[in-house]
């Protein structure tokens, strides 16, 4: 294993003996950091699944006509990319893993309100992958409806789509509890000292992310519970011939899945927020905007879901309202955006790998979010619904986005998490190729699917060959960068240069902290005085 | 040098009512869910909806309410009994809560072999040749109720366990948030049947 | 922050008294739909619901006594719900 960081009189986490050994010390184990590494660990392999998935589907569309694969297979390729890249890698992501690792650290406290609920939560998430993953080897076929599940077709497909459903079921369960405990954590186990304006700002956004987890999870939950009802007792909720509307199944689906893409991105911006003020040397620019601005995108997200129905049979009155409603949720987010830049306003900067992700964040995260607005217009949407922009704009925003923002998490608390550092140079590298690879791979979309090509077709016609190209192309020196990111992480846990416990001077409690934190985190709990960010 | 048995000192029975007040809202947010359908359906079938509803027998939910109501004021006796250190008596309280739910249950019982053996039933011939408001009517009527009696199997089990506790004194008049727990959640259930029983049953 | 538990303890007799209440209501809703009201009959039935879930709400699970956050809380998801029917309707109402 790792070798032994600190002194045995009080072992770091990675190295502490419990009950159990070996890796029943892990699975077994309810400390929040080794929770955290073991979803870490877990989206790691999921992630490379999902990776390779979509770079077959890449590899596809490089021709017109069929290149590696036929429709059936193209259309189980996406559902499965969508479910695993959705379910299992961006809405649990941050929470899960940093949220886990180091809420608890930055609000000065020992661990989570419930630490067995903690571990069942990850026990739930293994279980709840393992079923929906089966889908793919039993039955009729792996499911083909893609990750959104519309009836009819997903109660009518031969495919076999319960244990998919069953699976994302599950997976709600993951979700909800890890709410209820980071909820109740921020709640009752702050320092003493720090009120919540003094809390730092990730935590914050995993306060409002918690709640979305929490009162919007439900709601999936009981309709995919519906989706098998349907399935298997022919109910009637979705099916025109028995009075359903499968428009309801959409407004259902998507009253959870809309909330969920914040669920995704808040943990991300708080990331963005930690990330900023320790590399610009300065303290965040307006911390009560962006602590407003989490919660209202929080609340407003509720209510834009139809604007991924533009063009189902909604009525005018509900086209409307959702259209101005979802610009209306866009001006929190852009508030965030001006707040980050100026903190680097007159800043000092340290310009290390975490900051340049953060600021290959900004560049995407506009692409992307700017992108969203041109689809929450009425006349655009009817024009580029279910075409390539859309799968350009939420691969922008959410890769983009929540991706980015992790790669960023990674690299600037690896020190704190395993001790040591990451080869510097080995990482910017991969960013660079990362970044041209991702670039090329998305943008081209933007333009097939303003020139009309559809999405979720493994086909199309000749003239949008080109730009199809270049994209594959991008997704393949993308792929050679994310291999070289994770190997340098991978290897750098054994082999690289021991850390210091602050080597980027932050100023938020982690970095008071052992590199890497012994099992209580704390000798003694702090008292808090400042607020977070404090830069002289 | 830490003392490891700290952390399993933590004892916070005001954060943990917290967790579960949010397991309740999220509670709430499943059967919201099944409301959501149901409201929707009703504005569109509101013929067919006020039809089928009559096919339902008033007394018997009635009946079901009044039991799920006197559950409710038992269970919370019970936590004001091991406030007062009335071991004995909360135990029978809570005795008197899980039979309760039992006879609920067997109610449901009947109410669903009964509407089963006269065909009506998710996917039936009788019900494919209803009208689709009623096909939708009973499709919900199965669900939400169905989906109701999950909880209160669950909500057994929960008092159940207590009630162990209870009787092994690991539940005390210091001690004894589990109990408020599981009632917090009894009560749950008791307010989910106060919505269904008039939107199925008294919209004749 | 108290680890502790809060002493207040209600009487055997207000769970008594707040279970007469209730069983009132559940008559007269069902009294009441016995009439025709027509449209409001849905409305009569969920007002007596809403009342009748406020009351436990209060006393069986104890918001009157606790922190004023859970009853906030539970406010705020009532709230919640009720405005995406609402604006689910936005749809069903208009087509």
């Amino acid at each position: 294993m790792i070798e032994t960081l600190t002194q045995d009189s009080n072992p770091s986490f990675l190295d502490y003996k419990g009950r159990f050994k070996g890796l029943m010390g892990w699975i077994f184990s309810t400390d929040h950091k080794r929770i955290g590494l073991l979803y870490l660990y877990s989206m790691l392999v999921f992630f490379s699944i999902a990776a390779i998935l979509g770079l077959m589907m890449k590899l596809e569309l490089m021709a017109p006509g069929k290149t590696i694969m036929g429709a059936q297979t193209y259309n189980s390729f996406f559902t499965l990319h969508g479910i695993t890249m959705i379910f299992l890698i961006v809405v649990p992501g941050l929470p899960a893993v940093f949220g886990n690792f180091f809420l608890p650290i930055m609000i000065g406290a020992k661990d989570v309100a419930f630490p067995k609920l903690n571990l069942l939560s990850w026990w739930i998430y293994i279980v709840g992958a393992f079923i929906a993953l089966s889908a793919q080897f039993f039955g009729d076929g792996p499911p083909d409806t893609g990750w959104t599940f519309y009836a009819p077709y997903s109660f009518r497909t031969g495919t076999n789509m319960l244990p998919a459903v069953t699976g994302a079921f599950v997976l709600g369960f993951s979700s909800i509890v890890t709410g209820i405990n980071f909820i109740v954590t921020m709640h009752r186990m702050r320092a003493p000292g720090m009120n919540w304006m003094k809390m730092p700002l990730f935590p914050w956004a995993l306060y409002g992310t918690s709640w979305i987890q929490v009162l919007a999870t439900p709601i999936v939950g009981v309709t995919l519970l519906m989706v098998v009802l349907e399935r298997t007792l022919q109910i009637g909720f979705f099916d025109p011939a028995l009075g359903g509307d499968p428009i309801l199944y959409q407004h259902l689906f998507w009253i959870y899945s809309h909330p969920a893409v914040y669920i995704m991105i808040l943990p991300a911006m708080g990331v963005i927020s930690e990330i900023i003020p320790t590399f610009a040397r300065k303290t965040i620019f307006g911390y009560t905007a962006i602590v407003v601005s989490t919660l209202a995108i929080a609340f407003v997200g509720y209510f834009v879901w139809g604007h991924h129905m533009f063009t189902s049979g909604m009525s005018g009155v509900a086209l409307y309202t959702f259209s101005i409603l979802t610009f209306l949720v866009a001006i929190p987010s852009a508030i965030k955006i001006f707040n980050w830049v100026a903190t680097l306003h007159k800043a000092s900067i340290n310009l290390q790998t975490p900051f340049m992700w953060a600021l290959c964040f900004l560049f995407v995260f506009m692409i992307g979010g700017l992108s969203g607005m041109v689809l929450g217009a009425l006349s655009a949407n009817v024009h580029l619904h279910d075409t390539a922009f859309v799968v350009a704009h939420f691969h922008y925003i959410v890769f983009g986005g929540t991706g980015f923002a992790f790669f960023g998490a990674v690299h600037y608390w690896y020190p704190k998490m395993f001790g040591r550092m990451y080869d510097k140079s080995w990482a910017n590298i991969g960013l660079a190729i990362f970044f041209t690879g991702f670039n090329a791979l998305y943008l081209p979309m933007f333009f097939l699917g303003m020139t009309g090509m559809p999405r979720r077709y493994y086909d199309y016609v000749e003239k949008f060959h080109g730009p199809n190209i270049i994209s594959s192309l991008g997704a393949m020196f993308m792929i050679v960068g994310l291999i070289i990111i994770i190997t340098n992480l991978v290897r750098s846990a054994r082999h690289g240069v021991i850390a210091e416990k602050d080597p980027w001077k932050g100023k938020t409690l982690e970095w008071t902290v052992d590199s890497p934190p012994s099992l209580e985190n704390f000798d003694e709990i702090p008292v808090v005085t400042d607020h977070p960010y404090k830069y002289d | 040098m830490t003392n490891h048995s700290l952390i399993d000192e933590h004892r916070d029975d005001e954060g943990s009512k917290t967790g579960m007040w949010i397991f309740i809202f999220t509670e709430l947010l499943l059967f919201g869910g099944l409301f959501i359908v149901y409201s929707v359906y009703r504005y569109l079938n509101p013929m067919a909806f006020h039809l089928a509803a009559e096919e339902l027998d008033v007394f018997l939910g009635t009946a079901n309410t009044v039991i799920l109501l006197v559950s409710s004021m038992t269970i919370a006796m019970a936590i004001t009994s091991i406030q007062l250190k009335r071991k004995g008596l909360a135990l029978i309280l809570m005795g008197v809560t899980v039979l309760l739910a039992i006879i609920f249950m067997v109610n449901k019982y009947f109410e669903w072999t009964g509407k089963i053996s006269h065909g009506i039933f998710p996917g039936s011939e009788i019900l494919h040749q209803s009208s689709q408001g009623e096909i939708l009517f009973f499709g919900l009527y199965y669900a939400m109720t169905g989906l109701h009696a999950l909880h209160i199997i669950v909500g057994v089990g929960f008092i159940g366990y207590v009630m162990w506790l209870v009787k092994i004194d690991d539940v005390k008049h210091d001690d004894y948030v589990i109990l408020e727990n599981s009632a917090l959640y009894w009560h749950l259930v008791d307010l989910i049947w106060i919505f269904l029983f008039p939107l199925f049953y008294l919209i004749t | 922050m108290d680890n502790g538990q809060h002493t207040h303890i209600v009487k055997y007799s207000t769970f008594v008294w707040i279970l007469i209440i209730l069983l009132v209501l559940t008559f007269s809703s069902v009294a009441i739909t016995q009439l025709d009201l027509g449209v409001y009959t849905v409305t009569g039935a969920l007002l007596f619901a809403s009342i009748k879930s406020v009351i436990v709400l209060m006393y069986f699970m104890h918001l009157k006594f606790d922190k004023k956050f859970y009853a906030i809380m539970m406010a705020g998801i009532v709230l919640l719900l009720t405005s995406v029917i609402i604006v689910t309707f936005l749809d069903y109402l208009y087509r």
